[in-house]
């Protein structure tokens, strides 16, 4: 490529844009100073235990990566047959019914938190804990439908018709043959559902309740009644669970497949 | 016979948990609110009607509209850079990109308040060089949603737009060049025209994510600043208010809707012209 220092010069303060932010969060968690303050006078390490102090923080923390996971597992179960359903079988309105188990993203998700909480558990008396999973499950849901799917399109089909005529039944067929070929659609849908259900804040809004509360909504609660460097510190901590899970991304699959 | 039901039983406990959890929840919620006695819309033509709500649905709209546009304006050309550079940097740039989009939303709109608030970074900063004698007010403002909205939002828009100009043969510029065009002419002319569909898109998730935020206007936006999302939650909790809250509700759905439909017409229309001009 020619040199374009205009364009370069363009690009360079856009990304600065996005990363000083979040630098600035990493330098503030280290400041002596109870509230936070940039450049930092001292240098500690005790937000970091006040946040590992912190029940609510840890409480929240386990609740949200519990959340997560089944919520992730569910849509999964559900969601991988379904994907191979709409792909491979001929369905009576298949675009539509694809479009509506990719409705949840057209939704606003406050808007999901809040029907759900008004008809599940204020009508119908279900504790705020299945809500809220149910409602994480309705957000994985897509990430499934969409990645899983596209990754069944691109597998050749000969391959299943080769495994029928040699005996298998149509779910043996699925099991052994389609299964194995469409592990990096999962485990690429498995990371999107995940991260997103773990950082989302407007679903769980309005499902949460006493020790029911997802960590995002807890730091959120956190922030507005306090300001000081332990919100930072455990910014850097989930900045650096992001950083694990992109890394693990990027040697599995390559960062291409999530974006 | 029973073969061909087998589609719709793999089916089926998707689409009953869809009914069950999210249509049933939506239609109990918003279907009370056309009915007064009878059927009826007044609910919704007195929200429009009030100069209040009318101000929210209004600073909503124009929120997002603005940060759209400021994302498509600093998206196309880092996008075009990063398709353009050579392999080994354009992992490392997607990587910075998609950082942020990975991050909590809290994380980055809280780093917001440090920078922006009336004790914050950017203040101190502009003061101890002299350039302000008393602190702006920056944070709890329109301006600060804005900010928050393009910075949460503009990994999105790059990361849709790389997709579609890594597409674009390099070749294409050098021939505008060639041709005589000067570098900013080419771009104009040949990058932005062929990159259109992905500003669509990238402007549609914006947009809707814009429209339809609640972390960012609840921490960057204060009591004074309120857009759709936070009204609908004030509504809901703090007035008691779940008439309102539904009503609110189905003007964000509704709008999302519009959006999305108004952006994918004028792609095609933009599509029909070039055929015609081809």
């Amino acid at each position: 490529m020619r040199k374009n220092i205009g364009l370069k010069i363009f690009a360079g303060l856009v990304f600065a844009f996005l990363l000083v932010p979040l630098f600035i969060i990493i330098v503030t968690s280290f400041g002596t100073n109870s509230t936070i303050q940039f450049p930092i006078k001292g240098f500690t390490l005790d937000w970091y235990s006040k946040v590992f102090d912190n029940e609510a923080f840890m409480d929240s923390f386990f609740l949200s990566l519990q959340v997560a996971f089944f919520a992730t597992l569910l849509a999964l179960i559900i969601g991988v047959p379904a994907a191979y359903s709409l792909a491979r079988h001929k369905v009576f309105g298949r675009n539509w019914i694809k479009s509506f188990f990719l409705s949840p993203t057209i939704v606003p998700g406050l808007v999901v938190g809040y029907a759900m909480y008004q008809f599940i558990v204020i009508k119908f008396q279900f504790p705020i804990i299945q809500g809220l999973f149910l409602g994480h499950f309705l957000i994985c849901l897509p990430y499934v439908i969409r990645v899983v799917g596209s990754t069944i399109e691109q597998l050749d089909f000969s391959i299943e018709e080769v495994s029928w005529t040699l005996g298998c039944t149509k779910l043996q067929a699925f099991i052994k043959v389609v299964l194995p070929n469409i592990t990096s659609g999962i485990f690429a849908s498995f990371m999107l559902a995940f991260i997103n259900s773990f950082n989302n804040i407007p679903v769980s809004q309005f499902l949460s309740g006493p020790g029911v509360t997802m960590l995002p909504t807890s730091l959120m609660n956190y922030i507005e009644y306090n300001y000081d460097p332990s919100v930072s510190a455990l910014s850097v901590i989930l900045m650096l669970g992001t950083i694990v899970l992109m890394y693990v991304i990027e040697k599995t699959l390559g960062l291409a497949s999530i974006s | 016979m029973t073969q061909r039901r087998v589609p719709y039983l793999i089916l089926a406990p998707g689409l009953i948990l869809l009914i069950l959890f999210l249509v049933l929840p939506l239609i109990s919620t918003i279907f009370p609110t056309f009915f007064n006695g009878g059927f009826t819309f007044s609910n919704y033509t007195s929200f429009f009607l009030d100069e209040y709500n009318f101000g929210i649905f209004w600073r909503t709209i124009k929120i997002s509209l603005i940060a759209t546009l400021i994302c498509v304006v600093l998206g196309v050309p880092t996008a075009y850079y990063i398709s353009q550079s050579p392999k080994k940097w354009r992992g490392l740039l997607m990587s910075i990109t998609l950082f942020p989009l990975l991050t909590n939303s809290v994380v980055r709109s809280f780093a917001w308040i440090t920078i922006l608030g009336q004790d914050g970074i950017l203040n101190n900063a502009l003061m101890n060089i002299g350039l302000l004698s008393k602190p702006l007010t920056m944070l709890y403002t329109e301006f600060a949603i804005v900010i928050g909205s393009v910075y949460l939002f503009l990994p999105l828009m790059v990361i849709t737009l790389v997709g579609i100009l890594e597409n674009i043969d390099s070749e294409i510029m050098e021939a505008a060049e060639t041709l005589g065009a000067n570098r900013l002419i080419a771009f104009v002319k040949v990058i932005l025209p062929l990159s259109v569909p992905g500003i669509i898109v990238g402007s549609i998730l914006v947009f809707t994510g814009s429209l339809t935020a609640y972390t960012t206007p609840q921490l960057l936006g204060g009591n004074r600043n309120i857009m759709l999302a936070t009204f609908l939650y004030q509504n809901a909790t703090a007035l008691g208010n779940w008439q309102g809250a539904s009503v609110i509700a189905l003007i964000m759905i509704v709008a999302t809707l519009i959006v999305m439909k108004l952006f994918s017409w004028v792609a095609g229309r933009m599509d029909k012209r070039g055929e015609a001009s081809a």
